[in-house]
């Protein structure tokens, strides 16, 4: 397997490798691999060549090259890029100028000594829970070609569950980090609302919408948040609080935490495969205690009310102008969104104050939930039905059912891969607000007791 | 709502918006504002209280 995030930095800082192989290696990889994994829409070579040159020179030079020197990432294609259309997954904004500057999470990440090496495949405008994409192709994922890496994330999923890079940064509305870190078998990061900055990235659904990166190992997960935390004017949601690094504390004992799997709404709609893993990860960590969580499936309808209807606004004007530039599934579930009746909007951000202080209460007894990511392993591409307990449902508007109603009020969640064969499945680890460093401490033991993996890549 | 009102609300509020609606469309525009509007009235029947701030984020 290709060196770890951390690795790669250690051996840069300490010049046994440069910045300048370690990108060369990534590039490498994604031409050998990317023609099936379809990951990447965007390949930035040069300016990754000379982000690394830049970065040896100044490790000769003494200077000191940053926690995530010399390692290759990449950016789902909704994050600005200098110099490139922001495309969002969309065939509309190819017609955008060229981004002037950089995402505020890449200036960070490159900040920090990484260098970006291209830009990810995503479902349009972000929604989608799939990865396939009418205008790109789908990303496929790196343990079955045939099957979906799950989205909107899609490319994110597949370039680091494949190994192409150590880490890549996605979003997530509904569930886009967390449906491809489960499909793709790798560790995802969806921190709390506000956590991150979202400045000079396409939105969604500006009331849901996070950022968060993607990783192999706790570790590099927590690298790569730490280096993009902090506070920034430029994301009206961003919050004022300071860096809270997680990395320095992924060691730190999980034994006092109180632990619970998350009941209800959680226990249902599962494929055996997820219930599996759920079980898996509570017996690693022993944990047997069960807690309600109320009206979940009212936080699910909420979060979709709200999302079809930001959806719709942000892209009226392109549905009226543009409507035969959409992928049509994507279009049609935007124009529906633009007809319901607001006092149903008013009501779902109601709802969601209301959800969040019953959430609340329930952190005042438990430190972190364990939920399923998905209710099965990575579908087939192009599949549409799947049956459960008897019932035939459709693939696409159940893939979410159990993120949705986590996201909708903003908790920081893990995921973390159970390596089952043939194909992973994540597990959620769910912290109160602004405890990343919990869910990061659990996955950190977890993950050491070697219940939890990211698999190499099965189908490559 | 029956077929024929919620195409009548279809055509009524796309007017209303300047959405322009090809016929080829608007059996999944309609499949997708059923599912909208199921999701929509579960959240309605929910009681709130009155005094009810939405959780919309804004700070002045």
């Amino acid at each position: 397997m290709p060196l770890s995030a951390s690795e790669i930095a250690k051996a840069v800082a300490s010049r046994k490798m440069s910045a300048l192989e370690a990108t060369e290696s990534a590039l490498a990889r994604i031409a050998q691999h990317d023609g099936v994994l379809n990951s990447f829409t965007d390949v930035t070579a040069d300016r990754a060549r000379a982000r690394a040159r830049q970065l040896d020179a100044d490790v000769a030079a003494g200077k000191s090259p940053g926690p995530l020197a010399g390692v290759p990432f990449a950016v789902k294609n909704l994050f600005d890029v200098k110099g490139i259309s922001t495309r969002a997954g969309s065939k509309i904004n190819r017609d955008l100028p060229p981004a002037p500057r950089d995402a505020t999470l890449i200036e960070r990440m490159e900040a920090a000594g990484a260098v970006l090496v291209g830009a990810l495949n995503m479902g349009e405008y972000a929604y989608d829970f799939t990865g396939e994409n009418v205008h790109d192709g789908p990303s496929r994922n790196p343990h079955d070609p045939m099957r979906m890496t799950g989205g909107s994330s899609g490319g994110s999923g597949g370039a680091v569950g494949g190994a192409l890079v150590p880490i890549a940064l996605g979003s997530d509305t509904n569930g886009s980090i967390r449906v491809p870190s489960s499909f793709c078998g790798i560790f995802g990061l969806k921190p709390t609302y506000g956590r991150l900055s979202r400045a000079r990235s396409f939105p969604f659904v500006p009331s849901l919408d996070h950022l968060g990166p993607f990783a192999r190992s706790v570790r590099d997960l927590a690298l790569a948040y730490d280096a993009m935390q902090g506070p920034d004017p430029d994301d009206a949601a961003c919050t004022t609080r300071s860096i809270e690094p997680a990395a320095p504390l992924l060691a730190e004992n999980v034994g006092g935490l109180r632990m619970a799997l998350a009941g209800g709404w959680f226990e249902k709609n599962l494929f055996p495969e997820a219930v599996e893993a759920v079980a898996h990860v509570a017996k690693a960590l022993g944990v047997r205690r069960t807690v309600e969580i109320p009206e979940a499936g009212r936080a699910r309808a909420a979060a979709y009310v709200i999302s079809t209807t930001e959806g719709a606004s942000l892209h009226l004007d392109r549905l009226r102008k543009r409507p035969n530039d959409f992928d049509p599934a994507v279009r049609d579930r935007l124009i529906a969104g633009a007809m319901v009746p607001a006092p149903m909007v008013d009501r779902a951000q109601k709802f969601r104050r209301w959800y969040r202080a019953k959430l609340l209460q329930i952190f005042e007894t438990v430190d972190l939930l364990i939920a399923p990511a998905t209710p099965c392993v990575a579908p087939n591409i192009g599949q549409v039905n799947f049956t459960l307990d008897g019932v035939e449902l459709p693939v696409r508007a159940n893939i979410g059912i159990h993120t949705q109603p986590i996201s909708f009020i903003g908790l920081p969640v893990v995921v973390v891969p159970v390596p089952l064969a043939p194909m992973p499945i994540g597990v959620q680890l769910i912290a109160p607000p602004w405890r990343e460093d919990i869910a990061l401490r659990v996955a950190y033991t977890l993950e050491r007791m070697g219940a939890v993996a990211a698999p190499p890549p099965r189908g490559l | 709502m029956a077929t024929g009102s919620i195409d009548d609300y279809i055509n009524s509020v796309a007017e209303a918006l300047d959405l322009p609606i090809e016929e080829g469309w608007r059996p999944a525009i309609r499949f997708n504002l059923e599912v909208s509007l199921r999701m929509a009235r579960l959240v309605d029947e929910f009681p709130l209280p009155d005094e009810s701030e939405p959780a919309s984020i804004f700070s002045a």
